[in-house]
């Protein structure tokens, strides 16, 4: 066993409104800068859609993440030899134009035009070029076009989905969507770290944060289609890659990442989970149905007292330990079962799991009554038990969430469904505790279960939220090199501003 | 005296400056060890340039190199007529691809706006040396013909004078003037190579075959004695 700690995360699908606090936060912390104007670490995208980068989910295209064939894991996209050969020129690189042309306006103008008839505009500017550009796409361009036939129809996930399903989707009476928050997912088999050529991306081995050094990379932009979630993104300024890096110092001083902190709809969760990294790669090559129960597997009990003692063998710090014992991500996770990676294909294995959406079901008001479309039973049961009845076809969010196992978000969705039932039997009392008792069997869980998924869902508190474990890193550091020789010989933090000298 | 400016001064400056500036470069100012690759504002002109050039160039190098480090071998192995004229025709073939992936290259950064925008005028100069000597060097390559051979005799003695600090540029100072000008322009290169974007020619990430594709990077010297260890 080689135990390791991650900072993993949860995002609670259901309670996102789509409001993109969290890319806002993030913008004007991090990606304020010339080149990196249209980086968004942290995007949310309208799901069914095409996402940003445009279609960012086709590998048969972009070739990120991996592939196992025969058990052999490999990178999607070439050997190691292909990546010097392919140097040159990367057939795999997504190019401005799929994400956009980041442009500002001619503000000045509104203030210096000549007095006229119209009133004056202000055109858009191209932060690139500097010169007057028309503006064809932008960070969000799809958002809230569920149902729509651009965007919608040509999302990947829908590619495997019959054509009764596909008219589900997209039939206007029955037309939904969902937001998808996206940031690094800091895999434990990130595509990018594998990709790098030069070495420059690397994962934290105390935290598990993956980082690309400034100073080591050269710009190869392997990274870029290594990764299958489109995560890593290339200054065109500086020429370097850049990409999320879960605000690491807010966390080495015990705060949550910014967009975690600034989310509205507080669908964030943070917390470590403790993996043993000796299994990564037969936990990443398994048969695809088996991905996510594999991936259940390689996290282990924080409570465990081989695990604690392996841990601690490997050097992770008691604060840490701790710190996996109040994880919300593993109750998610592990204990509950009912957060999932997205696109556990990639085969990166993602620490950023996905508590899947309970969509609407279909339903109208027949003679002043609330009905369930299409169910034979009258009254709320079919609304909150039947899965068939949902607007999403679960096909559609197998695509996403489980490798296409509709198995495994059947099971999560009868645990979600089985809270909602518990607890509106409780609250509001229009359910009888007979059908209460049933969902819960159907989602295989104690009531005590639904009552803390209910807590942690729906009322927890800043610190349940964000268990950020003491990353202790100027403790650490002293065993490498002399903090006080450091600072009286190089100072502090970066020494030169980052931007082309030469 | 103008000769020996030229075929001894000038090399030994450009080359010390290279080396000197080049590791100052990179000890002070690591970061700004980049391609500073264009590929992402651009691809499609990118794909017949880039690809191409390299190759042709890189090739085109490793024959000077080569014949410069092994000559008994490189002459050997012109020794057959057969096997010079297959060598003449490959070296000017891809002189051409390389003059022409180069235009393609230039012709980019003229005409894309976005790509123009990311270009200093040390991109600039490099463009046009890299240009003249592709070019000069497709010209020798194509009127002044056996330069396989004739190369062994001429420039490897003087560049072997040089390095051994025992300078001696008869043997180049009577070459035609397309010729010397190839040669400058090679050392005219190596000179300006430290200030620009070439740097990156010198950090091409040969260990990426041996290194584990994952990089995990620890803040602390590990206490776990057993196995690997991550690396």
């Amino acid at each position: 066993m080689d135990i390791r700690a991650q900072v993993s995360m949860v995002f609670h699908l259901d309670k996102c409104i789509g409001c993109h606090t969290c890319s806002v936060a993030c913008k004007n912390i991090w990606t304020d800068r010339e080149g990196v104007e249209y980086q968004w670490w942290n995007n949310v995208e309208t799901k069914p859609g095409t996402g940003y980068p445009t279609l960012w989910e086709n590998q048969d295209e972009y070739k990120g993440g991996w592939e196992a064939e025969d058990g052999r894991l490999q990178l999607k996209l070439q050997s190691k030899i292909g990546t010097l050969g392919n140097i040159f020129y990367n057939r795999r690189l997504p190019t401005v134009n799929d994400y956009y042309e980041p442009w500002t306006y001619d503000y000045e103008h509104l203030f210096n035009a000549p007095e006229g008839d119209d009133q004056p505009t202000a055109r858009p500017i191209s932060l690139i070029t500097g010169e007057f550009m028309e503006i064809e796409s932008g960070p969000n361009w799809d958002d809230d076009l569920g149902g729509s036939p651009v965007y919608a129809s040509n999302d990947p996930n829908v590619g495997s989905l019959t054509d009764e399903e596909r008219t589900q989707l997209n039939e206007i009476e029955r037309v939904m969507f969902f937001y998808l928050p996206r940031i690094c997912n800091h895999c434990i088999n990130p595509g990018c770290v594998a990709a790098c050529p030069a070495g420059a991306a690397y994962k934290r081995g105390e935290d598990g944060i993956v980082l690309v050094n400034q100073d080591k990379c050269r710009a190869w932009r392997m990274c870029i289609s290594g990764c299958p979630y489109k995560k890593v993104y290339y200054n065109w300024s500086t020429g370097k890659s850049e990409k999320c890096v879960l605000c690491f110092p807010r966390l080495e001083s015990g705060q949550a990442p910014a967009c975690f902190h600034s989310c509205v709809g507080r669908i964030r969760y943070l917390g470590v989970l403790l993996y043993d990294a000796d299994r990564i790669e037969e936990v990443a090559s398994s048969p695809e149905s088996e991905l996510v129960e594999a991936q259940r597997g390689i996290i282990q009990d924080p409570f465990d007292p081989e695990v604690i003692a392996a841990a601690k063998a490997n050097g992770v710090t008691d604060g840490m330990l701790q710190a996996a014992k109040h994880s919300p991500v593993y109750k998610f996770v592990k204990e509950w079962k009912l957060a999932l990676p997205l696109h556990p294909e990639f085969r990166t294995v993602p620490m950023l799991y996905y508590v899947p959406p309970m969509l609407p079901v279909l339903a109208k008001m027949k003679d002043g009554k609330y009905d369930v479309a299409d169910a034979e039973v009258e009254g709320l049961k079919p609304q909150l038990t039947s899965l068939e009845n949902a607007r999403a076809p679960l096909a559609y969010m197998a695509n996403l969430f489980s490798a296409g196992n509709e198995d495994i978000v059947t099971e999560v969705y009868r645990k979600l469904i089985a809270v909602r039932v518990y607890k509106r039997a409780e609250k509001v009392g229009d359910i009888t505790q007979e059908e209460a008792q049933e969902a819960l069997a159907l989602g295989n869980m104690t009531a005590e279960e639904a009552e803390a998924i209910f807590r942690l869902t729906a009322l927890p508190s800043f610190e349940e939220r964000f268990v950020v474990p003491p990353l202790a890193r100027e403790v650490a550091i002293e065993q490498i090199e002399s903090p006080y020789d450091r600072k009286r010989e190089g100072g502090f933090g970066s020494r030169t501003a980052p931007g082309r000298r030469w | 005296m103008l000769d020996d400016v030229l075929f001894v001064v000038f090399p030994y400056l450009t080359f010390i400056t290279a080396v000197w500036v080049g590791i100052y470069r990179f000890r002070n100012d690591r970061f700004s060890y980049s391609t500073q690759s264009s590929q992402f504002l651009e691809n499609r002109m990118l794909s017949w340039g880039s690809a191409p050039w390299h190759y042709a160039i890189l090739t085109i190098l490793t024959a000077h190199f080569v014949a410069l480090l092994v000559p008994s071998i490189w002459a050997s192995a012109i020794s057959a007529p057969i096997r010079l004229y297959i060598l003449e025709v490959t070296g000017l073939s891809l002189a051409l691809v390389a003059v022409f992936a180069l235009c393609v290259l230039v012709y980019r950064r003229l005409t894309t706006a976005t790509v123009r925008s990311v270009t200093t005028p040390a991109d600039w100069l490099l463009l046009a040396l890299l240009l003249t000597q592709v070019a000069l060097g497709f010209w020798v390559a194509l009127f002044f013909r056996w330069g396989a051979d004739w190369y062994l005799h001429t420039t490897v003695p003087w560049v072997v004078s040089l390095v051994k600090f025992q300078p001696d540029a008869a043997t180049v100072t009577t070459l035609p003037w397309v010729v010397k000008l190839h040669i400058l322009g090679g050392f005219a290169i190596i000179g300006v190579f430290p200030f620009t974007r070439l740097v990156h020619a010198v950090i091409w990430p040969i260990s990426y075959l041996w290194r584990p594709h994952q990089v995990v990077i620890w803040n602390k010297k590990l206490t776990r004695t057993s196995g690997d260890g991550p690396r």
